[in-house]
């Protein structure tokens, strides 16, 4: 029981003060803290030392409990975030338990954000004192083992998703792809060329499109949605909703007969896939690569899902007997022990910058509409004309929309400069127009991006610097009439510019998804504030996130660019197949255990515990807590009446020592 | 519940016909407004150049009078009525800032304790184009119309203030409030995007090469776009771009003669109010009439 864990006898303590080279030492007069801390009661030995996480550092506390025979460590210096796995290890490498180490943050919680030298020095020993008082009542505590499924989910079926499918599979583990959409692809299938070497992006993602449809080791669900997810690294239980595409999906070939027959003989509904730049039937496969080759029935439009009456031309039709009104959504169980993220981001609506125009001039549009329109299989077949069928004779391409700008997005979205370069490029060379960069800079970080720009400039694209004021209507002289006119300031020769166009695209920024906080919620995992997925550590654990088996990979985190997201598609299966390879993971006993004599029976702690790890034993009439789902939140601990649960790391004399050892100098004041 | 209607200066003086054709119309309309006893200047945009502080508290004895004043608000906060654009936006800033910085309400509180006032905040500052739409309602005002305005094409013209930097009752970059009521009475507002751009405001007195090409561009593009009139609810610029068509003249030889009415104006005349009720007799450039109104009841393009 744990109640009978050795305490390790009379405290004999070690401390170390970390300088962290000035991040700490700078601001902490550690050598006082050192000395101060000297004087307290079972200290043994306290030190100062450069750089703690250091090998030479952690050599000297494992030095330190062989010869000084210390039963107890505290480290004062960074956040337990960063290296409390390294001093517990340390500690365990000395010869003691790992859990009679305690860590004091004074770098993030006091150097750092503190100026007053005299006054940071005191809250750090302060700090430490509880610390020290603390670790008096630290018990040997062995870690949680848990199994790892090997079988992974992946949400998301853009290139970051398929990514991480494909190499997970040829890894030989089992993938689960769930995708929102018909079809995968994501944005990437939607773009025409992919810059900065101009190659087709379909060319390039649908070999991996159909590899993701024949790998023995995916099971593809599209048009499906995650409804729900359980359970806790190496063990998730994920429920998998999935539409109703009415269509029976291992019959139909997409031999597209039914869209052939459908009642409504012109299609007529706005094509999702070319941004409503065309038409669809309510039947209808989104391109011609999608994958799966599957058509599906849309309920809104469709006259027999809609009204329940049509003449059903298209069952006729379907001689292998595909089609099924009746398909109601279906929800999967399955369980899976990692899970990666690959949920992408949305385009700013440009709606919200309503001084560009968009939606009120009909030659106004955004990027992703201009990749459809430059596109050989988009809706006009790769020929760049306006809504009147005209070709375009001079093109305003305005950067950041939406982007490093205070009134919307403040971020730089990172991709627009170059796709926008992409766009002049492409645009000029299918209709030979004049065509104009309004940017305020030029980000060009990448293998041969700044070596495209110079191309552009070669090839006699304008390039004016300034922020676009306006795309507006009203003339000002005869040349204007009846042209689109920007009005920006160049801030190259210092004076305002109105530029007569006839076309004017929105490079319009990436967004987090709408949807983004619900999905952060069910993964429990965080958001930063603009709203994009929070990895564990921006440059050290990019793909990972607080919740251990969930990682992230692709503009769900951020916006960045194919090349980018690929590689932290890789990055997460290889994370994912560490886990798994490992067969295990090791999770911090912070477990709550209820000590059976106290409890009453009450049942107050079951309905509360968020990871439903509390079940009522009938025979005994005491709750029980099952430690594998437990996740030490500490909820049941406060809410228990009898106060008969404990939760290791966290016992009531630990927290008391702490606020009695932070207080005791305090007091005196 | 009546109004406390705050005129500010210039419907007093340069303005008359705002003041006389908004209250026409606001009577023919049965809305109840009341002109707050003993109001002050509000201090325009000049004064919070001169003295912040000074021209806060200047503007918020006018808001104290109004939130004061006796006359039935029925547990409704009081409600005052600022139809210059000017008066409108100092008074809404005034209370907006009192609100957001306490330091500031504290001096104001103190100077307007000693002239025995108080001010709490409750009192709401309205703009005509805002009781209109939203307390009269466009449906209300369509009913009353006697003179429907067929045929007549109109550019809603909101100026700068209005709606920046507030936008307290319509959208900042294309508000439609002023459009919604021209077409309740008939007319045809005309699509145009200068809805908010710079009249050009003191510059015609200040720097008049300025202040005449930010007014030219406005009636050029209103006149392009085949407007019979423009409407504004802003007594500057109201003044900008009617009084200076005959320099526009003399020196661009600009053909405007382009009539620039007041919007209460305009819905004086669809709602048959007489030529000296509204102010029309006051106007620089003759007023815009519907083609049957014209020569004695024959259509004008006959």
């Amino acid at each position: 029981m744990p109640d009978a864990t050795p305490t390790n006898g009379t405290p004999r303590i070690g401390f170390y003060v970390c300088h962290c080279g000035t991040n700490i030492a700078g601001t902490v007069d550690v050598k006082a803290v050192a000395d101060y801390v000297a004087t307290l009661n079972g200290v043994v030995v306290s030190r100062e030392y450069k750089y703690m996480c250091s090998d030479p550092g952690q050599e000297l506390i494992q030095q330190d409990i062989r010869e000084q025979k210390l039963n107890r460590i505290v480290v004062a210096s960074c956040s337990p975030l960063l290296h409390e796995h390294t001093f517990r290890h340390a500690t365990e490498q000395g010869g003691l338990n790992p859990f009679f180490f305690q860590m004091v943050n004074i770098r993030e919680n006091v150097s750092w954000v503190h100026t007053d030298q005299a006054a940071a020095t005191q809250k750090a020993k302060d700090l430490t004192r509880a610390a020290i008082r603390r670790v008096f009542s630290h018990k040997a505590l062995e870690p949680k083992r848990v199994p790892i499924n090997a079988a992974v989910l992946v949400v998301g079926g853009g290139i970051a998703g398929i990514h991480a499918a494909l190499t997970l599979a040829n890894a030989g583990k089992h993938v689960y792809l769930v995708e929102r959409e018909p079809t995968i692809g994501g944005h990437m299938a939607m773009f025409d060329k992919t810059f900065p070497t101009l190659d087709c992006a379909a060319c390039i993602l649908t070999p991996k499109m159909s590899a993701v449809k024949s790998h023995p080791n995916i099971t593809l669900w599209t048009y499906s949605e995650v409804a729900g997810v359980d359970g806790y690294v190496g063990n998730y239980k994920v429920k998998v909703k999935r539409k109703p595409r009415y269509i029976k999906e291992d019959l139909c070939v997409g031999c597209m007969e039914c869209v052939t027959a459908c009642i409504y003989k012109d299609a007529r509904f706005p094509d999702e896939f070319n941004v409503g730049l065309s038409k669809r039937k309510p039947v209808y496969i989104p391109f011609p690569q999608a994958t799966p080759q599957v058509v599906l029935f849309d309920p809104e439009t469709c006259l027999q899902l809609k009204k329940g009456k049509c003449k059903q031309t298209c069952i006729e039709a379907c001689d292998r007997e595909c089609i099924d009104f009746t398909q109601t959504e279906e929800f999967k169980d399955i369980e899976v022990g990692t899970i990666i993220l690959a949920t992408g981001f949305q385009p700013f609506d440009p709606a919200k910058t309503p001084y560009y125009g968009y939606g009120r001039y009909p030659n106004v549009y955004t990027a992703l509409e201009v990749e459809r329109l430059v596109n050989a299989s988009g809706p006009t077949g790769g020929e760049v004309v306006l809504r009147d069928g005209s070709h375009p004779k001079a093109v305003g391409i305005i950067h950041c929309v939406g982007s490093r700008d205070e009134k919307t997005n403040r971020w730089c979205s990172r991709v627009c400069c170059m796709y926008s370069l992409k766009l002049a490029h492409l645009v000029k060379e299918h209709t030979g127009a004049e065509v104009y960069n309004f940017y305020i800079d030029m980000r060009t970080p990448g293998k041969g991006y700044e070596e495209f720009y110079d191309k552009l400039l070669k090839e006699g694209v304008h390039f004016i610097r300034g922020r676009v004021a306006e795309v507006t209507d009203w003339a000002m002289t005869p040349q204007e009439e009846g042209k689109l006119v920007v009005r920006v300031e160049d801030t190259l020769i210092g004076s305002v510019r109105r530029v007569p166009l006839d076309m004017v695209i929105l490079a319009q920024g990436l967004e987090p998804r709408a949807d983004a906080q619900d999905v952060r919620r069910m993964f429990n995992i965080s958001c930063a504030t603009e709203g994009f997925f929070l990895e564990r550590h921006p440059k050290l654990a990019p793909v990972n996130t607080f919740t251990d088996g969930v990682f992230i990979a692709g503009a769900c985190q951020g916006p960045r660019d194919i090349p980018d997201t690929v590689a932290q598609a890789g990055a997460a299966a290889a994370e994912a197949l560490a886990l798994i390879d490992a067969g295990h993971m090791e999770l911090e006993p912070n477990t709550a255990y209820i000590r059976e004599e106290d409890c009453s029976g009450c049942k107050s702690c079951v309905p509360l515990c968020p990871y439903k790890a509390i079940s009522f034993l009938e025979d005994k009439k005491k709750a029980w807590i099952n430690e594998a789902l437990c996740k030490g939140c500490g909820t049941c601990v406060a809410a228990c009446p009898s106060g008969s649960i404990v939760q290791n790391l966290f016992e009531d004399e630990q927290i008391f020592n702490e606020i009695d050892g932070l207080l005791s100098e305090l007091a005196q004041v | 519940m009546r109004y406390q209607y705050f005129p500010g200066c210039s419907l007093k003086s340069s303005g008359r016909s705002y003041e006389e054709s908004l209250l026409a119309v606001l009577r023919a309309l049965e809305v109840p407004v009341e002109e707050i006893d003993d109001w002050n200047c509000c201090g325009a945009t000049a004064y919070m150049a001169v003295d912040e502080v000074q021209a806060f508290a200047l503007a918020a004895r006018n808001l104290a009078l109004a939130e004061n004043a006796p006359g039935g608000a029925n547990g409704k906060p009081a409600q005052i009525l600022a139809p210059c654009a000017a008066c409108y936006l100092v008074l809404l800033k005034t209370q907006r800032y009192l609100a957001e910085h306490a330091d500031l309400k504290q001096k104001v509180t103190a100077g307007l304790q000693a002239i025995h006032l108080s001010y709490e905040g409750r009192v709401q500052v309205r703009h005509p184009l805002d009781v209109l739409v939203n307390d009269v309602g466009t449906d209300r005002i369509a009913r009353r119309v006697t003179q429907p305005l067929k045929g007549m094409k109109v550019a809603c013209y909101y100026g700068c203030q209005v709606v920046r930097p507030f936008a307290a009752f319509d959208t900042v970059h294309n508000p439609t409030t002023m459009d919604r009521l021209v077409t309740a009475l008939g007319a045809t507002p005309v699509d145009w995007p200068l809805k908010t751009r710079c009249c050009g405001g003191t510059l015609n007195g200040t720097i008049p090469e300025v202040g005449l090409r930010l007014n030219r561009i406005l009636l050029n593009e209103a006149k392009r776009r085949k407007a019979d009139a423009i409407v504004t609810v802003c007594p500057l610029c109201q003044f900008n771009l009617e009084c200076y068509q005959g320099e526009m003249r003399r020196k661009f030889h600009d053909d405007l003669g382009l009539p620039v009415m007041y919007l209460t104006q305009m819905i004086g005349q669809a709602f048959g109010l007489s030529d000296t009720a509204l102010g029309l007799q006051r106007m620089f450039v003759p007023p815009a009439r519907v083609p049957a109104v014209q020569e004695g009841g024959k259509a004008a393009h006959a």
